[in-house]
């Protein structure tokens, strides 16, 4: 009989919570595997800002978080020969396993191996000014600003091969979240690339499974309408799959957390547009004719998807500099809090009129609605509001330059001793920006390219 | 019963550049066709006009009772732009549930919901 290949995911995303993967160790002992641990933490981003760690510090550009989830769980992955599968390796894989090899001295494990997988940065084979010229999926320009970092979503076939080299722990740079599941899957079924339904199926566990909790009653509960227990310690995913491609989605026993028909389908449709083609590197998916049920308490078992032909290209997304997003706060609260709030940002809009500031500039009021809004007045003027309340000044733009955004955010905290009575907690910050596109590449370019070194 | 779409239906909202798509899961089956027939393209349009949206496209999810609107231009800029506090749109599936409004029959809405008291 074909094994039943549990998966679990102990991240969803960069900060997740670092003990998230303990429950699912244990959970693990009793189950015969293959078992497989994934952690996914590559935001759009996350990427462009390991670049800049890595062009610092050559050793460095793997997640800066790689010790925090790698050192609980290794000892126990090793022992109980689960294999972890994490994108980790951000802009540096090859720095990421040497990392992984020292806290594994550190930790005494011994005869550990770490595989890594090569090949997502176009900057290694194609030249930078071509990356610029590429057109952009959204029909902007990079406006000539130097690339931070460009790679290319590598799919489940390239995290197979990995997967293959027999690690104990598997780190990839760029492939798509899912593949992180999707890959582990066609190593240990054998699914050729013409099986397209059974990856879909897999491409859906792995869709589930990339954000961790979100699958499994967090970012869910809404009081009295959806209620969901024990989130403090909340059980992160575990799917059980089947060569068939069906599997079921459930979580560590003795976690909080819940897993139901609502909690599977608000995570099946996040982050996707026209379910009857979600494209991934692997297969084109097709969701519309899927089903969940629930076959026991925290148990959902999902068939149903379709595949098709995969797409003969694959996404990369491009990080340029993005320029400095200023940003401040200053609450008022109390009586007429709200009508001290607003005054206050009359008074910073006149000042940065005088100033003759030319940044793009948002003052709003939170707690009137304002996110939703998007900062429109008429939506503002149809609203009944409190007076009485408590209400928080916000105060918000974007420069080339620090120092600009910096002084438009100041003339907020000006408002310390300048502004209405009792504006109190002055919060700011400038930070630096990543931008991104991203571009189609033909796999041609990219895929002779990919390629698996294993440390020791 | 006229009630916020937020009685009959859940939801969760994702981004992808300036585009934000939110799912709208029906509670209850009885609430489906319902859905089907009153939560339009051209409502959720309606509720997020102000945002600047150009364009909405609805999918439909039979067997899960559920809906998926992928709303173009609702993200003033996306990560990339904006000036939003909420630059990936996050709480939009609140602004969905909460503006946009349906006619119908009490059995759409689960039991022990604060809507039925």
């Amino acid at each position: 009989m074909t094994p039943t290949v549990h998966i679990g995911c102990g991240a969803g995303f960069m900060g997740d919570r670092f003990d998230a993967s303990l429950p699912i160790l244990a959970d693990m002992t009793r189950r015969e595997g293959p078992n497989y641990l994934m952690f996914e933490v590559l935001a759009e981003r996350t990427l462009a800002v390991a670049q800049n760690i890595r062009r610092e510090d050559p050793a460095k550009g793997y997640s800066p978080y790689l010790d925090h989830y790698i050192r609980p769980a290794l000892a126990k992955a090793k022992s109980q020969g689960v294999t972890i599968v994490s994108n980790m390796g951000a802009a540096n894989p090859v720095g990421g396993a040497k990392r992984v090899l020292e806290i594994a001295a550190e930790e005494g494990i011994r005869g550990l191996r770490v595989a890594v997988l090569l090949g997502d940065d176009l900057t290694e084979t194609i030249p930078t000014s071509e990356i610029a010229a590429m057109p952009t999926m959204e029909g902007i320009g990079l406006n000539g600003r130097p690339i931070v970092a460009a790679n290319a979503y590598l799919g489940a076939r390239s995290v197979a091969k990995a997967v293959a080299a027999s690690a104990d722990v598997v780190l990839v740079g760029r492939t798509t979240d899912s593949a992180l599941a999707l890959g582990p899957l066609i190593h240990e079924f054998g699914w050729d690339a013409d099986a397209v339904d059974r990856l879909a199926q897999g491409t859906v566990a792995g869709h589930l499974l990339e954000c961790g909790g979100q699958v499994t009653g967090c970012y869910f509960a809404d009081p009295g309408f959806k209620d969901v227990a024990g989130l403090a310690q909340a059980g992160f995913p575990i799917a059980e799959c089947h060569t068939d491609g069906s599997f079921t989605i459930t979580k560590p026993e003795g976690t909080g957390g819940l897993v139901d028909r609502r909690t599977v389908t608000e995570q099946l449709l996040y982050e996707m547009h026209d379910p009857s083609a979600y494209l991934v590197p692997d297969v084109t998916l097709d969701c519309t004719q899927l089903t969940a049920d629930e076959t026991g308490p925290n148990r959902v078992h999902i068939s149903g998807a379709r595949g098709r032909a995969a797409p003969e290209t694959l996404k990369a997304t491009i990080s340029v500099d993005g320029g400095w997003l200023g940003e401040g706060f200053l609450t008022y609260s109390g009586p007429n809090a709200l009508a001290r709030a607003d005054l206050a940002g009359q008074i910073v809009r006149e000042r940065l009129a005088s100033l003759g500031t030319n940044e793009p500039v948002r003052i709003e009021t939170l707690g009137t609605f304002a996110t939703l809004d998007g900062g429109n007045p008429d939506k503002r003027a149809n609203r009944t509001l409190p007076t009485d309340g408590e209400y928080t000044v916000r105060i918000a733009t974007q420069s080339v330059d620090k120092g600009k955004a910096q002084q438009v955010c100041d003339e907020l905290m000006m408002l310390y001793c300048s502004g209405p009575a009792g504006g109190g907690g002055y919060r700011g910050s400038v930070t630096s920006q990543i931008a991104t596109a991203s571009v189609l590449v033909p796999r041609e370019r990219i895929e002779p390219n990919v390629r698996v070194e294993v440390f020791e | 019963m006229k009630l916020p779409l937020h009685a009959i239906a859940h939801g969760r909202a994702g981004d992808k550049g300036d585009t934000s798509n939110v799912s709208v899961i029906a509670y209850r089956p009885e609430a489906w066709p319902h859905l089907l027939e009153q939560v339009t393209a051209d409502a959720v349009q309606q509720a997020f006009a102000h945002l600047g949206v150009t364009t909405v496209r609805r999918y439909e999810l039979p067997n899960l009772h559920a809906l998926n609107f992928v709303i173009e231009g609702a993200l003033q800029g996306g990560v990339n732009a904006s000036l939003g506090l909420d630059r990936h749109g996050k709480t939009l599936s609140f602004l969905l549930l909460g503006e946009v409004e349906v006619d119908v029959p009490q059995e759409c809405v689960p039991e022990g919901s604060p809507y039925l008291v």
